[in-house]
């Protein structure tokens, strides 16, 4: 299946420029915290797990699974009112974080919690990419 | 040290117009105000005290200007849509301490005819850039992420939802000033268009121009007024978060901002025989209903079933006026609304064929933000004057 869905430019700051830059090298990285070693999502040059400002990025499997997702019929983002139906989900990383996302490359419908999902990414085409999931 | 018993809820004043192009929303907010101090029977002058969410100029800093208050307490405290009935906890703990004797809380917005202007000066928060890129449109969508695990989770169906949507909508038949007025089945609810599954468009609440105010007095301010007022007896708040990733959407901040409310009361769930329960969206209220102990986790479906939120005879009517799936949710935000109803009902005001009968204590309960990534939650006991 085609994506169509839009690719929206990310807004870079201190604090993720590295993981956006690597997402353009279809890399997944996450915040890890080097005291609690806590996967940390989104990524933050601090833990709230544990209150240290020491960590590090660290390169994801890109592998998960759907912890809960829904199929938008009615859509008033730009790029995406026209796109409907999608499916916006949260997947679980194997490394424990839930991330907002898009599941793609399968029909709406046939979208299930617990489905094994990988990594997929989709170029911006300003130096960063969107990291989407599609079934494995 | 407790906020039971020392301060007084002594007017409260909902905008009456759903739909307002024409006047702006400090204009609502001073016209809110002026209501709920005549229902007092206050006037601006005793107003030293001023709670408002941070929507508009630097917190209550302009609203104090346009009002032309002379205080010595401000908190301009925001949690979403929940921010009132935190105010209400503020300002009774304000006034525990000695900090105002006369505390006026106010809100308005115009969602309806006039959205707010996004600021391109500031940087976006942290989490919107992440947040921000997967097409979630409003809310709906990220309730109804909340909705799809709580249904894999504990079987809640949607039809279990819809009975939400149906009572309130038998509640708003009887309120004139209500955006929608007409009584809707479950399957109106499960026919009406799919926004975002499993979410219809009549699980979803109103979008309405409008706003609110509630007077919170000291007991000597109380006693001298003509008016019957409304006791705090506890509070209770909190933030529930993403946690770093480790988020789990099945439940809501009401598991500690309740238990803290009815602990500081001195009562339990079942002491209560009105709840304003926040409801932008049917699945709110199963899961506040959950964590607020009426029911087992994970059973607000079954326990919605045969009228029991229902007025006046269900095992815990809610929401009289309609409330956001029906009459009104002012600035997107539907705090406000649930404190006055509330109110309303504890003073015996309530639309009549919905009044609960001996209603002595009630409960108010506000979300706010998402229960889906951040959320602001607070919950508030109130009782008869003489509680």
């Amino acid at each position: 299946m085609r994506n169509q869905l839009p690719n929206p430019v990310p807004y870079q700051s201190p604090d993720n420029r590295e993981f956006w830059t690597a997402t353009a090298e279809s890399r997944l990285l996450l915040r890890r915290c080097d005291d609690c070693s806590a996967f940390i999502w989104y990524p933050r040059p601090f833990c709230p797990i544990c209150g240290s400002l020491r960590t590090s990025w660290a390169q994801a499997s890109g592998l998960g699974s759907v912890y809960t997702f829904t199929v938008v019929h009615r859509s008033t983002v730009p790029g995406y009112r026209d796109a409907v139906p999608y499916v916006v989900a949260y997947v679980e990383l194997d490394e424990g974080p839930r991330v907002l996302t898009n599941i793609i490359g399968v029909a709406p419908e046939d979208v299930r919690i617990g489905m094994p999902v990988s990594v997929e990414f989709t170029d911006t085409g300003e130096g960063s990419a969107l990291y989407r999931f599609t079934p494995r | 040290m407790s906020i039971r018993g020392k301060a007084f809820i002594a007017g409260v004043y909902e905008h009456p117009l759903r739909e307002i192009p024409d006047r702006s929303s400090s204009q609502i907010q001073a016209e809110c105000a002026a209501g709920a101090l005549a229902d007092a029977g206050l006037s601006f002058a005793d107003v030293d005290g001023y709670f408002t969410d941070s929507k508009y100029g630097i917190g209550g800093v302009s609203m104090t200007d346009y009002l032309g208050l002379k205080l010595t307490h401000i908190d301009s405290t925001d949690t979403g849509g929940s921010s009132y009935v935190v105010h209400v906890g503020h300002a009774a703990e304000a006034i525990a301490c000695g900090k105002c004797t006369v505390a006026l809380i106010t809100m308005a917005g115009r969602p309806r005819t006039a959205a707010l202007r996004a600021d391109p000066t500031t940087e976006p928060v942290p989490d919107s850039v992440f947040e921000g890129l997967w097409g979630l449109s409003g809310p709906a969508t990220a309730y109804a992420l909340a909705a799809t695990r709580h249904m894999y989770q504990y079987g809640t169906t949607s039809a279990q939802l819809a009975e939400v949507k149906v009572a309130a909508s038998l509640h708003a038949q009887y309120n004139p000033n209500a955006f929608l007025r007409q009584p809707v089945t479950v399957e109106e609810v499960l026919e009406s268009p799919m926004v975002s599954t499993p979410l219809h468009r009549l699980d979803c609440c109103v979008v309405t121009d409008g706003g609110g105010a509630v007077v919170v007095v000291s007991p000597e301010v109380a006693r001298s007024l003509d008016r019957t007022s409304v006791k705090v007896l506890g509070h209770g708040e909190t933030i529930k978060h993403a946690d770093a990733g480790r988020i789990d959407v099945t439940y809501t901040g009401a598991v500690i901002s309740g238990p803290r409310a009815f602990e500081e009361a001195g009562i339990g769930p079942a002491d209560i025989k009105y709840a304003s329960i926040y409801d932008s969206f049917t699945i709110t209220v199963i899961e506040s209903l959950e964590d607020l102990g009426f029911c087992e986790k994970g059973k607000g479906g079954e326990f919605v079933l045969d009228g029991a939120l229902v007025a006046p005879h269900g095992r815990l009517p809610f929401n009289t006026d309609g409330g956001g799936l029906c009459n009104n949710h002012p600035s997107n935000r539907g705090g406000m609304t649930k404190i006055i109803e509330a109110v309303r009902q504890l003073r015996g005001e309530a639309n009549k064929e919905v009044q609960v009968p001996n209603c002595d204590l009630a409960l108010a309960h506000g979300t706010g933000g998402s229960i889906a990534t951040r959320m602001g939650s607070s919950t508030l006991i109130l009782g008869q004057e003489n509680a």
